[in-house]
């Protein structure tokens, strides 16, 4: 397992993942377009003309998501003030989806540009990867999501790397956990390549 | 040109100081909350990126957020921080507003 470095020449951000690495990094993101497009308040299919998605956007969200994760992901700009955060999420969440769901899905392009075929099947695989500055801001944006999203799931606390690392290895919090460490790694790793030199 | 001009319309209010038009322009502020997620160097980098301050103000405040619960990170008009809050929620970093105490 390794991380991102910066590239000595180009500075671009540049990972080598295995097959197994990459294609779980493209199941999360997946996973992540999935839970944005859900539970969405306005119509899925893009707005055609102006007037429509102005429409769209005055119909949008108004009261925090059901789900647990996407309270997390857009939560309540005003604490006091009801009627001023209802308006707040209907101006902001649909852009805030959509940008988030694109930040994963540029994870998921960038993997299969890559090599990653569809379907893993191939034995020592190698998916290099080399990102833009910008492009590797990204990908931080979007592993923090990912991140969000499984801390949320598993129910982690300030403090408690003990209890999961109590856990036996087959529980599947516990895995999920270590992929929670994984994502975390990979995205200190891209934080640190972005402020090198 | 020329021609005698106008009364301005707009009348300079004398009673009020400048630092009274600076505070009644300037009433918000945008709070960022610890969460057990987020990694350090992640918000340092987000403060240092979307707010321009240096290294060592974005590292003050993350500290601020990670040992006090909260940090003001920003002060401005409701305008401006909603456009704050928003980007701190793209950036995932947990965000609210308020009017400055």
């Amino acid at each position: 397992m390794s991380g991102f470095e910066r590239h000595r020449r180009t500075g671009h951000v540049i990972a080598t993942f295995s097959g197994f690495e990459a294609d779980l990094l493209r199941s999360l993101a997946s996973q992540m377009v999935e839970l944005l497009r859900n539970e969405r308040a306005e119509p899925a299919a893009p707005a055609a003309d102006p007037f429509e998605a102005m429409m769209a956007e005055f119909s949008g969200a108004t009261t925090i998501p059901e789900d647990p994760v996407l309270a997390r992901l857009f939560p309540t700009a005003y604490p006091e003030d009801e009627e001023a955060a209802s308006d707040f999420r209907r101006f902001t969440e649909g852009g805030l989806r959509d940008g988030k769901a694109a930040a994963s899905g540029s994870i998921i392009d960038v993997l299969e540009e890559a090599g990653l075929p569809p379907e893993l099947t191939e034995d020592g695989l190698v998916i290099d990867v080399e990102l833009t500055h910008a492009e590797a801001e990204t990908w931080m944006r979007a592993f923090t999501d990912i991140r969000l999203a499984l801390a949320t799931r598993l129910g982690v606390e300030a403090g408690d790397e003990h209890y999961w690392h109590s856990l036996p290895d087959d529980d599947p919090r516990a895995q999920a956990h270590d992929i929670y460490e994984w994502v975390g790694y990979l995205q200190e790793t891209v934080v640190e390549a972005l402020t090198a030199g | 040109m020329g021609g005698v001009s106008a009364a301005s319309p707009v009348e300079v209010e004398p009673t009020q100081t400048p630092d009274e038009i600076t505070f009644l322009a300037k009433p918000w502020v945008t709070l960022v909350w610890d969460d057990p997620v987020n990694l350090m160097s992640y918000v340092s980098y987000v403060f240092q990126k979307y707010f321009g301050y240096d290294k060592a103000k974005a590292e003050k405040l993350m500290l601020e957020v990670h040992t006090e619960g909260r940090s003001v990170v920003s002060t401005g008009t409701r305008e401006e921080m909603e456009r704050d809050v928003q980007a701190m929620h793209e950036y995932g970093l947990w965000a609210t507003m308020e009017k400055a105490s």
